[in-house]
């Protein structure tokens, strides 16, 4: 067993590490923000990754947005038809939908999938010194890898969002009138009554920071790789797990702060 | 700073935390020679490379490439600075997801203004002066040989006719066949390029001998040993003789 000054220096390096690993992050993202507006401006790049980023993503959340539509409408209907308001299914789904699942869901998947892809991306570039290959060409890496993706991460997760949001009120609107016959007319008249644009920016809103910060992270925990093939494994990993973390708990901060503004 | 010297280095310190890889090394590169640097494992050739290429920065001590103090240049200089070197990876470092071509066309349609057609042009010329066949200008680094990756890998970075050609351990973990032809590739473009300066890392005692100018072994982060091939041959340093010797 480990005694109690062994977990307290552990605790104490784990903190250290963390610190230390946030003040590289940060130091990661301001390189990137010198490099943002330089050019050459890599246009066809940027087109790629987001071609990449939605490549990744879209059918697992296309299979994601429907089956969280179908679900939340089921689970809606069973509370409500208990107090004889299960017209409001469609309005509820969809408000939880562009609010909160479509984005937090989105970007889990997201960091799962493209923060990965980029991490071990990266890596592996990492550790066959294409990276060093840039630079002695006296190629910013950050300027030729990081840039492209991360702009592309910031503008493809809204995307996905919205696709998100769609095909789960489709799901949604399915179940509850086809399984639970609620009036089809009603249940889009509620929708109609219940649904504002603003609620609908809150969740693109967020998720245009879930994608840069999810793509910020996947390249970041790339350009850290070291040690061979089992280091891009850890690298990826790390992406992947700092990704959704950072997704929920800024979901948190950008929910208070959007229900002010808007 | 002398003309003659393509890289001045004078007491050149570099400290990891507590460890010392360099310690207050002095080394002068002759321009247009072939300049080997041989050394154990762990004795800090590919630290030293670095610090020529300015992609670390020495605790103590100065480096001057083509006349310019590296101390003296901001990183943006620095970076632009660097396209004076060449270099030629371990593994060739070829960017995996484009063809041969377009690896060796990458710095070109990065840094000049060529039309596609004159990119073209330079690109065939470079992929045929290192002896690569037409038949495999679209194939991946992937679908290359060993051997066909470093002679792609050279001319990519030839591609801007760099006045350093830097060679790391460039025939580390190849066969003897491949060796040789890599060696002679080395050779054959410092005889083609005249004027430019060649800096071999290596293990590689006898390809060393057989085609550099001027020897340097590295020893415990300093350079014990600095002659032109002939004498290095015939030193008497025990650890140079017990690197000859093996
Ligand atoms: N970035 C770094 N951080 C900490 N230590 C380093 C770093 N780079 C190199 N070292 C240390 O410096 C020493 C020299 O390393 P270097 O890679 O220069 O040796 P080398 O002569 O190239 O060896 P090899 O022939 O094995 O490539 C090693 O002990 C290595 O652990
Ligand atoms: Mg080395």
């Amino acid at each position: 067993m480990m005694n109690a000054r062994e977990s307290v220096e552990q605790v104490g390096e784990f903190v250290l590490s963390s610190v230390d690993g946030l003040g590289r992050f940060f130091n990661f993202l301001l390189e990137f923000f010198y490099w943002l507006l330089k050019p050459p401006y890599r246009i066809r790049n940027i087109f790629a990754e987001i071609y990449f980023v939605g490549n990744k993503s879209v059918f697992i959340i296309f299979l994601a947005g429907s089956f969280t539509g179908m679900v939340v409408a089921y689970q809606t209907y069973f509370g409500f038809q208990l107090i004889n308001v299960d017209s409001l299914v469609g309005p509820v789904v969809a408000l939880s939908l562009a609010k909160e699942l479509a984005p937090v869901l989105s970007g889990l998947i997201v960091a799962g999938r493209a923060g990965a892809a980029m991490a071990a991306q990266i890596g592996t570039m990492k550790v066959t010194e294409q990276v060093d290959a840039l630079e002695v060409m006296g190629i910013s890496p950050v300027h030729y890898l990081a840039v492209p993706k991360i702009i592309a991460g910031t503008i493809a997760l809204p995307l996905l969002t919205i696709l998100f949001q769609f095909v789960g009120n489709v799901g949604s609107w399915v179940v509850g009138t086809k399984v639970f016959v609620i009036d089809e007319a009603l249940y889009l008249s509620k929708v109609s009554e219940f649904m504002y644009m603003e609620d609908i920016y809150q969740g693109v809103i967020k998720s245009f920071f879930f994608g840069f910060i999810v793509a910020s992270i996947g390249t970041y925990f790339g350009f850290q790789v070291k040690n061979g093939a089992e280091g891009v494994g850890q690298g990826t990993n790390l992406a992947v797990v700092w990704g959704m973390i950072t997704v929920l708990v800024l979901d948190y901060f950008l929910t208070s702060a959007l229900v002010r503004i808007l | 700073m002398s003309d003659e010297n393509a890289i001045e280095i004078s007491g050149l310190t570099k400290m990891f935390g507590k460890q010392t890889v360099l310690d207050s090394l002095s080394f002068d590169v002759k321009k247009g020679s072939i300049t080997t640097i041989l050394g154990f494992s762990g004795a800090g050739k590919s630290t030293l490379l670095k610090h020529i290429l300015g992609l670390v920065r020495p605790t103590k001590g100065s480096i001057s490439v083509l006349g310019r103090d590296l101390a003296k240049l901001k990183p943006v200089e620095l970076m632009a600075f660097r396209r004076n070197f060449g270099m030629l990876f371990q593994y060739a470092a070829l960017f995996d997801y484009m063809s041969a071509f377009d690896n060796v066309a990458f710095p070109i349609r990065e840094f000049l203004k060529d039309s596609e057609q004159m990119v073209e042009q330079k690109v065939k010329d470079l992929l045929e002066s290192v002896g690569i066949t037409e038949m495999s200008f679209y194939k991946l680094p992937s679908e290359l040989s060993g051997g066909m990756r470093k002679r792609v890998g050279l001319a990519r970075a030839l591609a801007l006719s760099p006045s350093i050609m830097l060679y790391d351990e460039p025939t580390t973990g190849l066969d003897p066949i491949t060796t040789n032809m890599v060696n002679e590739l080395i050779a054959d473009t410092a005889h083609k390029n005249k004027g430019m300066t060649s800096i071999i890392i290596s293990h590689d005692v006898k390809a060393s001998l057989k085609i550099s100018d001027y020897v340097a072994f590295l020893d415990k982060g300093k350079i014990v040993e600095y002659l032109p091939v002939h004498e290095f041959e015939k030193s008497s340093n025990p650890y140079v003789r017990k690197f000859l010797d093996l």
